[in-house]
């Protein structure tokens, strides 16, 4: 037999294609389903009266008021529902020594952040409730704040759970090599503190829900704005103590969600009980204030970090401590462990060194809850490894390109296991940057700027180059007791008129899933995309899957789309045989149609062969039996993840006048392995690069000392917006993992890691000529000009 | 984020207005653009129990050349301002400051009037105003008035209208034979409200200075001048303009406050900035001339 060439080769191959998504003509006529859309008969509308303190004991509550109030429904305090719902505790059994404390949808007799939700309302009207909130009067014992990481763990701070012990969240440490020898025999230490910014994942669709019970057959169905329905499913049913099979989620459209929606909200789950208790649908939408203080926030971390390096430039080793302040709690299910855990796995994870040490801790803060955001941990890791590089650079008096070239781990050594001991199967970081410094015209930039100093217009050039952790294995949740899946799967049906119906676990929130599983589809079985119906977001209708998150819709997801398509296409070609009495091999399917494999006459359309098997079966043979409908699953077992690699670069002026800076251009190369549509891997890393921007020029959630957080708007917490961007020009490289036939890794969070780093870079060189080096984001133009020594 | 319960009244005279404003007092406020009130209304902010929307209100609109000067209508929208010509030719400070007003959308609903009544620290036109000296014509129960720019605002968010007045319109005067203008402001974001700005007004006769006003705001609780700085300005050949003890007489007319993310010494780095690009601009121009 002729071994054939992959079909994702073909001329007529899909992937590889920038297609136009089919619903995104849907979504810009306003056609979207989002949760706040969907009205359902004598629903009730949730608001909720918040803790305005970070810590205090609640000492009484008075609801009276607010129940007399005309279009009330229903008023409840942890205690009206203790009876509907049980607590939870965001720990993981792979995170070894993790703790938090028992965690209750509302207040139970302490309040740990303000906005902590105290009593729920459930009224005729949002507008009702919220009036009735206001009645509601709490008698509080305020109690002292721990809100300074750096002093959470001191003696005398007070402990926010006692019941823990010590406010110690989580800690853990690498030393691998001889770091300290490294050291000592070091031609040139480079050395700094750094400062990264609280920030959070600012969705144009607030977190949303609508639980609605029906008590007569005992089932729960929740509209919600999720990217793993399959996990919320599992957790109301759990923590309701309903049955799994009775409990179902429907995620209509998604508007963004960026790792804030793969979480557990103590709203949420008390608008599920209350729905229990009021047998009537509940609809909570998180307002903007509401989402500033409870969506989860991300990155907050204090890093002091040294690289060693010898004469010759070569990286030996890294040293460093972070400290992170997450909220009163570890978020559950996933835990707020896992941002250092990465911090640990990837800092300097593009490098040849083999001496690698980290001290790290996670301490509980009287603020608000911190989690997994879009690109988790990478940020951090990769502003300290790429500015310890930038550093390195300055000091041994190296082009920062070339001792990057230098010390990226041999081409030759795939795979390769990182001091902190991750796998990576295989990484193109010099094809990258060099493609990355071509694009740029890197000579030509470095000839500018230098005769725009001269004209006293201080231009910076920044790099990046990073790691990026896609398509998780089990070892990412499963392994610690959560029941997050790591597999996902894909469901095909070939209906009667020849139309493909394709169910899948993962989700689309805005990025373009439903496109690429189009795509994939329509390859792998060899029919028109047009004819591909993508079907995502309800636990009912597909596969059961993890949903969308660590960068893993287009591998895992797309993986299974395209093993299900192989499974159709045999399923379709041993019944084309029978109609046809022609032999299987003998056999194709391309552009909707039953061909000769050898010269592609066309023979049978799948609408006929659609027509047959569903109609007209009398016409088959008695033991003819056809399967037009299969379901393929995939987990990646080979890795505990599949790296993808990218270099980024940026270039912006600063203004020593104003400290104000100018983006004027950026840059990334980016290798996602196979890329199934261009233009929206392009996207994805666009988009990525902005919300990578935001905490380096822009975003931060501040605190006072008493952790009050006081820029919870839209005019005071300031997210990257279209003025201030730069051109954001994209490359590919294209390294296809051998864990999947399709080969595709992920691209979600690429930007979003690697941004960061070459904004503080640029930043630097732009300052480099009056010997300036900043390390505190955002970089305001305060602090610039502070560094500056201008005030 | 949903407001109080409200009435809503819309009017289609003054009077009607005046009357609504006079039944209620202060538990009415005046709907123009509405594009700080209800935000600050879903927010709790404002509690406001009656609405009065005064879009209806003919002599509350219009851009018109009267006595030689310019009125700008109260409710003329930002948008309609910012591409009016007379205002480009009248008072062109103005024309400069409107691209720095927030965004499209909000300029399109919001007003000339509102933002004034408003009285924003960081708000562009309120500095605008008094670079101008604009004269505000207001009417209320007792009839109308007139009031000088620098006697409108005073204080944040407050002016000196009574519960029962409106502002009708703003008289600018005809610009003076070597009037020039500069406006100015640095935000972190295009839109948002500034860390500092500058709206100057000079006029300039026979290589000097006759007056001079340069309006910092986003600094101070309300648009504030630069006195002292300004009387460095005036009176002598440009040549002789010191830069450098301008700027450092900013510190004697204003201590900035600080806002969430920018100190008073950084604000204060930031009004040298402005004035010295001002003057540079000014006397190259002047030079030139």
């Amino acid at each position: 037999m002729n071994k054939r060439i992959s079909v994702l080769d073909l001329p007529n191959s899909y992937v590889g294609k920038s297609v136009p998504r089919p619903n995104a003509k849907r979504l810009v006529q306003g056609r979207g389903t989002y949760v706040d859309d969907i009205e359902l008969p004598r629903m009730v509308h949730l608001a909720f009266h918040r803790s305005p303190y970070a810590h205090a004991k609640i000492l009484s509550v008075d609801c009276d008021d607010a129940r007399a109030i005309p279009g009330v429904v229903g008023v409840y305090t942890m205690d009206d529902l203790k009876d509907t719902i049980t607590p939870w505790v965001g720990t993981l059994d792979h995170l070894k020594g993790i703790k938090s404390a028992e965690q209750w949808p509302l207040a139970n007799g302490k309040v740990f952040w303000q906005g902590e939700p105290i009593v729920a309302i459930a009224a005729t009207s949002r507008a009702i409730a919220e009036d009735a909130a206001d009645q509601i009067l709490v008698d509080y014992e305020e109690l002292e704040p721990v809100t300074d990481m750096m002093t959470a763990l001191d003696k005398d701070t007070p402990v926010i759970h006692p019941e823990l012990g010590d406010n110690l969240c989580f800690q853990r440490g690498v030393d691998s090599g001889d770091v300290d020898a490294a050291f000592e025999n070091a031609a040139v230490v480079v050395e700094d503190s750094f400062r990264f910014n609280r920030h959070t994942g600012v969705t144009m669709e607030p977190r949303s829900i609508i639980c609605d019970y029906k008590p007569a057959d005992g089932e729960l169905t929740l509209y919600m704005s999720v990217q793993c329905p399959h996990m919320s499913k599992n957790l109301f049913a759990e923590h309701l103590g309903l049955d799994e099979n009775k409990v179902r989620v429907i995620c209509k459209d998604v508007g963004g969600s960026f790792g804030i929606k793969i979480h557990t909200y103590s709203d949420e789950m008390a608008a599920g009980a209350i729905a229990l208790k009021l047998g009537r649908p509940v609809k909570f939408i998180a307002d903007r204030l509401e989402s500033f203080t409870t969506d989860i926030h991300a990155r907050d971390h204090r890093v002091t970090a040294r690289a060693a390096f010898d004469a010759d430039g070569n990286l030996l080793a890294i040293d460093m401590d972070d400290v992170t302040g997450v909220g009163p709690y570890s978020v559950y299910p996933r835990t707020s462990g896992i941002e250092l855990n990465q911090v640990i796995n990837l800092t300097g994870g593009p490098y040849k060194h083999r001496n690698y040490r980290v001290d790290g801790k996670v301490v509980f803060l009287n603020k608000n809850v911190m989690c997994q955001y879009r690109g988790v941990g990478h940020p951090i890791a990769i502003a300290v490894g790429e500015h310890l590089m930038e550093l390195g650079a300055r000091k041994l008096k190296l082009d920062p390109v070339a001792l990057r070239l230098q010390n990226f781990i041999p081409q030759d050594a795939y795979p390769y296991t990182s001091p902190a001991g991750a796998i990576y199967e295989m990484q193109s970081h010099h094809q990258c940057l060099d493609k990355l410094v071509e694009m740029m015209d890197y000579e030509g930039l470095r000839s500018e700027q230098k005769s725009l100093r001269e004209q006293g217009i201080y231009r910076g050039i920044g790099f990046a180059s990073l790691i990026e952790v896609t398509n998780p294995g089990p070892a990412f949740y499963g392994v610690g007791g959560a029941k997050i899946a790591s597999q996902d799967g894909c469901t095909l049906r070939l209906d009667p008129t020849g139309g493909v119906t394709a169910t899948t676990g993962v989700t689309e929130q805005g990025q373009g899933t439903e496109t690429i599983i189009a795509q994939v589809v329509a390859t792998s079985l060899g029919v028109p995309i047009e004819t591909v119906r993508v079907v995502t977001g309800d636990t009912e209708a597909v596969p059961y899957g993890g949903g969308t998150w660590a960068s893993r819709g287009a591998g895992i997801g797309g993986e299974a789309a395209f093993q299900a398509g192989k499974a159709l296409k045999e399923n379709i070609l041993d019944l084309a045989a029978i109609i046809l009495q022609a032999k299987i091999e003998d056999l194709d399917i391309i552009g909707g149609n039953v061909v000769d494999a050898d010269g592609g006459n066309e023979r049978l359309s799948l609408a006929e062969l659609g027509r047959i098997a569903y109609f007209r079966g009398d016409t088959l043979p008695v033991d003819a039996q056809p399967e037009l409908v299969v379901t393929r699953h995939y987990t990646q077992r080979d890795y505990p993840f599949v790296f993808t690699n990218a270099a980024h670069a940026c270039l912006l002026d600063v203004d020593i006048h104003t400290g104000m800076v100018k983006l004027q251009k950026y840059w990334v190369v980016e290798d996602c392995g196979r890329v199934i549509n261009p233009k929206l891997v392009a996207e994805q890393t666009r988009g990525g690069v902005v919300q990578g921007i935001g905490p380096a020029l822009f975003e931060e959630c501040l605190y006072t000392d008493e952790g009050q957080m006081i820029n919870g708007s839209m005019a005071d917490y300031l997210v990257p917006m279209a003025a201030e961007m730069p051109d954001i020009e994209v490359g590919h490289v294209e390294t296809p993992t051998e864990t999947s036939e399709l080969g595709a890794k992920g691209v979600g969070e690429a930007g979003t890691a690697g941004a960061p780093a070459a904004v503080m870079n640029a930043i630097n060189d732009a300052l480099s000529p009056f010997d300036v080096v900043l390390s505190d984001m955002p970089f305001t133009p305060d602090k610039i000009l502070r560094g500056l020594g201008k005030i | 984020m949903k407001p109080n319960s409200f009435e809503y009244v819309r009017v289609d005279t003054l009077n009607d207005a005046i009357a609504v404003l006079q039944e209620h007092g202060d538990d009415a406020r005046i709907l123009a653009g509405g594009q700080s009130l209800i935000p600050a209304m879903n927010m709790r902010l404002a509690l406001p129990e009656v609405l009065v929307d005064v879009s209806n209100i003919g002599e509350m609109h219009g851009i018109t050349i009267q006595d030689g000067g310019l009125r700008i209508g109260a409710m003329s929208r930002h948008a309609e301002v910012m591409k009016s010509s007379k205002i480009a030719e009248y008072a062109p400070l103005i024309t400069m400051a409107m691209p720095n007003i927030a965004h499209g959308a909000i300029r399109n609903r919001g007003t000339f009037g509102g933002s004034l009544c408003n009285a924003d620290p960081a708000a562009e036109l309120p500095a605008c105003a008094l670079a101008l000296g604009v004269t505000f014509n207001i009417q209320g129960s007792d009839g109308t008035r007139s009031v000088a720019a620098e006697d409108f605002i005073d204080g944040t968010y407050s002016t000196c209208l009574s519960d029962d007045e409106i502002l009708v319109s703003v008289d600018v005067p005809a610009p003076e034979a070597g009037a020039v203008s500069f406006f100015e402001e640095l935000a972190r974001r295009k839109g948002d409200y500034a860390m500092a700005g500058l709206a100057a007004h000079g006029v300039l006769k026979d290589g000097q200075f006759t007056d001079m006003r340069l309006v910092f705001f986003a600094v101070d609780e309300m648009a504030v001048r630069a006195s002292s700085a300004e009387q460095l300005i005036c009176g002598k050949p440009l040549s002789e303009i010191d830069i450098d003890a301008v700027c450092a007489a900013l510190a004697d007319d204003i201590t900035p406050f600080e806002d969430l993310t920018t100190s008073s010494a950084a604000k204060m780095v930031m009004m040298q900035v402005l004035t010295r690009r001002t003057l540079e601009k000014f006397i190259a121009e002047g030079a030139v001339n």
